[in-house]
């Protein structure tokens, strides 16, 4: 058997820091402003950039804001709650579409996360041993990270051509499997595009991380492993994983919040104007925004996907940090 | 620790299809901008039949790139020095000073950039708009407004990265500094900062990376005279025809700086990354 015995570096990864025991400084009124004053600037930025236009988008919402009124919103007449009925209510057309967007976005968000984890954790597990090329390796797997969200994105959009991409020109002319080019771009396939190019644009971030937290496991857990004959599998489920639990802890939830709140991806590859199979939440409510120019609305769907994702992190969180603690 | 045969030949098999799913991109990206435009409009070719540099003369008139990089340049320089900035004093507050405070600022900064940007997008194009309406203060379409607004889109990495350097800095070295007499912006500025350099290039680096990309805001926040590669690179195929040989050109051109110095300081992310998120 193999047994794992905790060290102190297993402690819950993320933003509240743990208090590493350092006697505190309490030298006068005039010393204890200064942290504060350390903080102003960011603290402004983040009310002026972040927390009032979060509070002005929760009043927005509350307004019938369309074209009329959006140079001077002042005169906009305020609705209650009735920019949430519009959106929310599925018996609605409006909110019969919202619904297949938010079933799109949980789709693709469970594919996106899930592969870019998977590669993620392969590439970073297969490059823990050294062997020639390795650095090389290394700094490939990261380039698309490091590529410009369009660059990447454009390059994909120029392969998904129909009659003049290399993806047709690989599975239709040199694989022959298909018989008929296929559009990538528009229907159906439009959404097995978005994945493609989201997990390739995202896994690197996964690889970064894993890569990091494995540096952190002590080879000798892996020797003593070895001793008691531990085969690859049970090395990388008793072994790795554990180690890695904080690391995927904060992982997944950024990688989750970042790909159901993804605007980028759709908004290069489908020029603006995703097809329904693709319409993914941001989309949806940039497009009622500024192509129907109804601010209310697009503000209604907005606050009412900040409450899902705060649910969602916050019962994530709970769940998270009750199982490590039984563990 | 020895590595089976299976093993070995499952690394080697998986690594290589990774490979070829990052590279086969990157190559099309790049042999296509050494195609004349003939060639990126039939059927794809692996090898440039008639390689030429003429897109990357030619993208330069298609569309003004020239414009967009200066905008892109003045406004991801200004934005990330500014920003890495404001994340030293903060970092330093954190990693030095118990304050009442110290754990919901930090989490609030780390909880504002998971929210949706569309979230944003809306009030703060209606607040810039008004605002310019009432006072005379041009944000909206404005370099100065996308600058404000990028300020923030890098602070939690940075302020993040940034505390896991300056806890690795020995305390002794402030004390040291402090029975001299040092102060503490003498001791930041004398004693930290000196020694957290790496550290400090690489998330300017990420910040200068972050604004560089950003797309949303730049899309909605900008007009003819103050639009960023971001959205001016799509310029290429609102025309007639899409010269995709010269937005191949393009991409390659814009991503070079970015990549070359993200992959430069690849170390220091993945230190930082270790100290701050492991912790």
């Amino acid at each position: 058997m193999v047994t794992i015995t905790r060290t102190g570096r297993d402690r819950p990864a993320g933003p509240p820091r743990t208090d590493t025991g350092r006697p505190a400084r309490r030298r006068g009124p005039q010393r204890s402003r200064l942290p504060y004053l350390l903080l102003l600037p960011a603290l402004i930025l983040e009310l002026a950039v972040h927390i009032i236009p979060m509070l002005v988008g929760v009043w927005m919402s509350l307004l019938e804001l369309t074209q009329f009124h959006i140079r001077d919103w002042s005169s906009a007449p305020f609705v209650g709650l009735a920019n949430y009925r519009a959106t929310l209510d599925v018996h609605t057309p409006t909110g019969q579409q919202l619904l297949q967007s938010f079933g799109v976005t949980v789709a693709y968000t469970v594919l996106s996360v899930g592969l870019s984890w998977v590669f993620g954790l392969t590439a970073a597990v297969f490059l823990q041993r050294p062997f020639r090329g390795r650095a090389l390796l290394r700094t490939l797997f990261l380039t698309p990270y490091a590529l410009p969200v369009y660059a990447a994105v454009i390059t994909w959009t120029f392969l998904f051509q129909r009659d003049t991409g290399l993806v047709n020109h690989v599975l239709v002319d040199q694989l022959h499997l298909m018989k008929q080019a296929p559009f990538w771009l528009i229907g159906d396939n439009s959404f097995t595009a978005l994945v493609v190019v989201s997990v390739w644009r995202s896994w690197p971030f996964a690889f970064l991380c894993l890569m990091a937290g494995l540096q952190n496991v002590p080879v000798e857990l892996y020797e003593s492993a070895a001793i008691d004959g531990a085969g690859f599998w049970r090395r990388l489920s008793a072994v790795t994983l554990p180690m890695l639990r904080p690391v995927n802890q904060v992982l997944l939830l950024v990688l989750f919040l970042w790909t159901f709140n993804d605007f980028n991806t759709p908004y290069l590859l489908f020029g603006g104007s995703a097809p329904k199979q693709a319409d993914i939440i941001s989309i949806h409510i940039y497009k009622s925004s500024f192509i129907a120019w109804n601010f209310g609305e697009g503000s209604a769907m907005s606050v009412a996907l900040l409450v899902f994702l705060l649910a969602v992190t916050a019962v994530y969180l709970l769940v998270t940090n009750r199982r490590r603690s039984h563990a | 620790m020895r590595e089976s045969t299976v093993e070995r030949w499952c690394r080697r098999v998986v690594l290589t299809l990774l490979t070829v799913f990052v590279v086969v991109p990157l190559y099309a990206m790049v042999s296509s901008a050494a195609k004349p435009l003939k060639d990126v409009q039939g059927t794809f070719t692996w090898i440039p039949g008639h390689p030429t540099g003429k897109a990357f003369v030619d993208m330069w008139t298609t569309v003004p790139l020239a414009r967009y990089l200066v905008n892109s340049l003045v406004v991801s320089g200004v934005a990330s020095v500014f920003s890495v900035s404001v994340a030293v004093f903060v970092a330093f507050a954190i990693s030095r000073y118990r304050f009442r405070g110290r754990q919901a600022f930090s989490v609030t900064v780390l909880a504002t950039q998971m929210f949706p940007g569309i979230l944003f997008l809306l009030p703060l194009f209606l607040i810039y708009v008004n605002l310019g309406n009432a006072t005379g203060i041009e944000l909206y379409a404005s370099r100065t407004g996308l600058i404000i607004t990028y300020l923030t889109f890098s602070l939690p990495f940075s302020i993040w990265m940034l505390v896991g350097y300056f806890d690795s800095i020995p305390r002794g070295l402030d004390e040291a500094a402090q029975v001299d007499g040092a102060g503490p912006f003498r001791i930041l500025f004398r004693v930290i900062l000196p020694t957290a350099v790496p550290g400090i290039v690489a998330v300017v680096v990420y910040a200068f990376m972050t604004a560089w990309g950003e797309v949303l805001f730049a899309s909605v926040m900008t007009d003819e005279n103050s639009r960023t590669l971001a959205v001016g690179l799509q310029g290429y195929a609102t025309q007639t025809q899409v010269y995709w040989n010269q937005v191949m050109a393009a991409s390659l051109v814009v991503s070079v700086p970015v990549v070359a110095g993200f992959l430069l300081l690849q170390r220091y992310f993945v230190a930082g990354l270790t100290a701050g998120a492991v912790k």
